[in-house]
């Protein structure tokens, strides 16, 4: 065991730091809170910046434009990204999870084809994966494609499409044998979103916004040539794009939350409480020192999860339980961001008197989500109680 | 930045695990526990040929000279086998009072013979209002003689040497001396007996300043935490082998969700309580400015979580998890007195609202 950084890891690092201080944007908070359809642009232009220092996609290997970044350096990058408050990059779901499917899965004629337009965020992707009768049992996915010739033809719905909005490729999941077992049938398509038939729905969310859209396909034309992978081995493809979902990324997520307790921390000296700080009120400092406890036992899990990762070589199912502890924790965190507030907790952005421009009732809905998204707390209960603990399948 | 364990670690923990698989089985650890003193002097020269009387002590005096996460993994797995006796009074908390406060002349006295295996002691720290607040201790030596009670101390009947921690030094008694009376107090953990110590005009020798305790309590605290780990651990593999086995309807229960998604409650209990006591000791070994904020960040988490796993170990087990037969009770009762002793959840919370509130730093060390 040894937690300081080795020397290539400092290397990175500095390097990373020094390119960040003369290139990350100054004038991003006055963009941040502006709909992200005017933001788009911005976040564009700053991934192409990104890229043109090598930043953009550390991971991927140097071939493909990247940095072939160890996962340690890859959660630094994260880090020091939040560290500076950088602005997210326009094409995240194309740099972290479809261009390393591609990477690993597709065609040499694909790499060629769509990798460069990921890196130079020309090409947005986004990913067509549940469904309205297929969340959490993402296998039992309907859209139906029926090979025409040389092309499917796409019929159906998916639902939770993040950039679906401003999608020009979408990595699609469907179904082409609908008499093999459930797991067997599927296939991933790299289809355009311009194509013929491709309608998308913003989906209204309880936050009001419209982070995800909903997407409608009618005889869609697909050329056999975007089959990502093998026909029918979909699940296969798809299970290695959600392996990436709980990746490096996952780093950053440290800092976010430090930066809240920080400002509770701050709050809570001027907020009065029985007359006096509520920074001075013992069931305040309680629940203000169990959220920084357990933000700093989220970075240990996680710096554990990493190095069983870099021995081993591969995610394992141990990385549901940063998935509970991060959208657990969130939530908690935002209930006592709301207990420290009161009555000013449920002000809303835009109200005169909102404090911190009503982030806190904003995130207080937002997190509701987090045990939901990217596989909810009872399928990490699964995934935890069969493949880490052996117990029999439940469901 | 590697935070797995090395290969020297993996094999102190694995050979710590057979060890004690195969020396403390639960038959014995049930025979010790219904001794008065839980003590066995056969198993001692057992754990001082291992090296662990010594394990994170100078070679000087004896020791192995092992780090802090060394200790950590060998409570965790003397914590698994439910380690009856003195080995955390003698070793880890009065040996690393002594490593702490002492002069190299008392190191050479007391720590030396600890180290070989060749004495056992405790240290006497609570008074009647059970504050871990060291200044809250009123008992005071006068004219090197100590008059009072401390109470709560654990393994006193079988130490041959008590350290006592008064209000203006820390002390060390004979467990000779003339006017000492130990008398046992029933605790609920059966495994690590408690005592009252009294002294009426008792000999004591001053070894040190209470302000130089910190790092010696900051080690004792995480090594407990490290050792409710252990218990943890195996209270989920009890438990998940319960759920495997154990039909109902039918069916084993463990394909049930409401008993599936407890376990896997427990595991993320267990892990996470795990990493949090791997950075207190790699922090302590460090000396890292944020040590003490990681001992109480550790021993926080697995206060509450180790009473939580042996609810839900206990709940899953159902009425075989109240019997006196099944084991999980004796990890239930270790865990509730380990959850209290040098302080609590809540304890700890406080100590760590004055880090993160009162200093404004939030930081633990960041990479």
């Amino acid at each position: 065991m040894d937690l300081n950084l080795t020397a290539e890891e400092s290397a990175f690092r500095d390097e990373l730091r020094a390119w960040l201080t003369s290139n990350v944007p100054k004038d991003w908070n006055a963009w941040r809170e502006k709909p992200i359809e005017e933001s788009f642009p911005y976040l564009r232009a700053w991934q192409r910046k990104l890229q043109e220092g090598r930043w953009a996609a550390v991971s991927w290997p140097k071939e493909y434009g990247g940095r072939s970044a160890t996962l340690m350096q890859q959660a630094l990058f994260w880090e020091e990204m939040a560290r500076v408050e950088a602005p997210p990059m326009a094409n995240s779901l194309g740099l972290g999870l479809i261009g390393p499917t591609i990477i690993a899965c597709g065609t040499e004629a694909q790499k060629k084809r769509y990798i460069p337009k990921i890196l130079s965020a020309e090409e947005i992707w986004c990913q067509g994966f549940s469904e309205p009768n297929a969340g959490s049992d993402l296998a039992g996915l309907q859209m139906e494609a029926r090979l025409d010739g040389d092309h499917y033809i796409v019929n159906g719905q998916k639902v939770w499409t993040s950039y679906g909005w401003v999608g020009d490729w979408c990595e699609l999941v469907v179904r082409t044998d609908t008499s093999a077992p459930k797991h067997k049938g599927l296939t991933v398509l790299l289809v355009n979103m311009k194509s013929a038939g491709v309608e998308v729905r913003p989906l209204r969310q309880m936050t009001g916004e419209s982070e995800f859209n909903e997407l409608f396909f009618r005889d869609v034309r697909v050329p056999v040539e975007n089959v990502l992978g093998k026909v029918n081995d979909g699940w296969n493809v798809a299970m290695s794009t959600l392996m990436y979902e709980r990746g490096s990324y996952g780093a950053r997520l440290h800092l976010i939350f430090k930066r809240f307790i920080t400002r509770l921390i701050e709050l809570a000296r001027t907020i009065p409480r029985n007359g006096r700080p509520a920074a001075e009120d013992p069931l305040i400092r309680q629940k203000l020192a169990q959220c920084s406890a357990e933000i700093e036992i989220m970075r240990f899990n996680q710096m554990r999860a990493f190095s069983r990762i870099t021995a081993t070589g591969v995610p394992g199912p141990e990385g549901s339980i940063q998935k509970i502890f991060w959208s657990e924790l969130n939530q908690r965190l935002q209930q006592v961001a709301q207990e420290l507030l009161g009555s000013y907790g449920q002000l809303l952005g835009g109200d005169p008197h909102a404090v911190d421009k009503g982030i806190w009732s904003y995130a207080y809905l937002r997190t509701r989500g987090n045990t939901i998204e990217a596989g909810t707390s009872e399928v990490q209960r699964n995934i935890i109680g069969h493949f880490v603990l052996g117990l029999p399948r439940s469901y | 930045m590697q935070f797995g364990l090395s290969e020297s670690q993996e094999f102190l923990k694995d050979s710590a695990r057979k060890f004690f698989a195969g020396e403390c089985p639960s038959t014995e650890m049930r025979r010790l526990m219904e001794t008065d003193t839980a003590y066995d002097a056969a198993l001692w020269a057992k754990l001082t040929d291992q090296g662990y009387t010594g394990i994170i002590f100078p070679e000087a005096y004896g020791g192995v000279g092992l780090g802090k996460v060394e200790l950590m993994l060998l409570m965790e797995e003397a914590g698994r086998a439910l380690l009856p006796g003195p080995f955390f009074s003698t070793v880890v908390l009065t040996g690393s009072i002594l490593d702490a406060v002492g002069i190299p002349a008392h190191k050479k006295k007391y720590l030396g013979p600890i180290c070989r295996g060749e004495v056992r002691a405790t240290t006497a720290i609570l008074e009647a209002s059970a504050s871990w607040n060291l200044h809250d201790a009123r008992l005071s030596a006068s004219n090197g003689k100590l008059t009072g009670e401390k109470l709560f101390v654990s393994d006193a009947a079988i130490a041959d040497f008590i350290v006592v921690v008064a209000h203006n030094g820390v002390f060390l008694v004979d467990s000779k001396a003339p006017g000492l009376k130990i008398a046992p107090m029933s605790g609920m953990d059966l495994t690590r007996k408690l005592y009252s110590v009294e002294f009426h005009n008792s000999p004591a020798e001053e070894i040190g300043s209470p302000k130089d305790l910190a790092r010696a309590f900051d080690i004792a605290t995480a090594a407990l935490a490290a050792e409710l780990v252990g218990g943890m651990q195996r209270t989920l593999d009890l438990t998940v082998e319960y759920a495997k086995t154990r039909k109902q309807f039918g069916k084993p229960i463990g394909i049930f969700q409401a008993v599936q998604h407890q376990c896997a409650d427990m595991y993320l209990e267990t892990e996470s309580a795990r990493s949090a006591v791997y950075y207190a000791g790699w922090a302590l070994e460090e000396n890292s400015p944020d040590a003490a904020t990681a001992v109480s960040i550790a021993k926080m988490y697995a206060s509450d979580a180790g009473r939580t796993v042996g609810n839900r170990g206990i709940q899953i087990h159902g009425g075989m998890g109240f019997t006196w037969e099944n084991d999980l009770h004796l990890y239930y009762r270790r865990a509730k007195a380990s959850e209290t002793a040098f302080g609590d959840a809540t304890f700890h919370r406080e100590r760590i609202a004055s880090i993160v509130i009162d200093a404004g730093n939030v930081s633990a060390k960041s990479a």
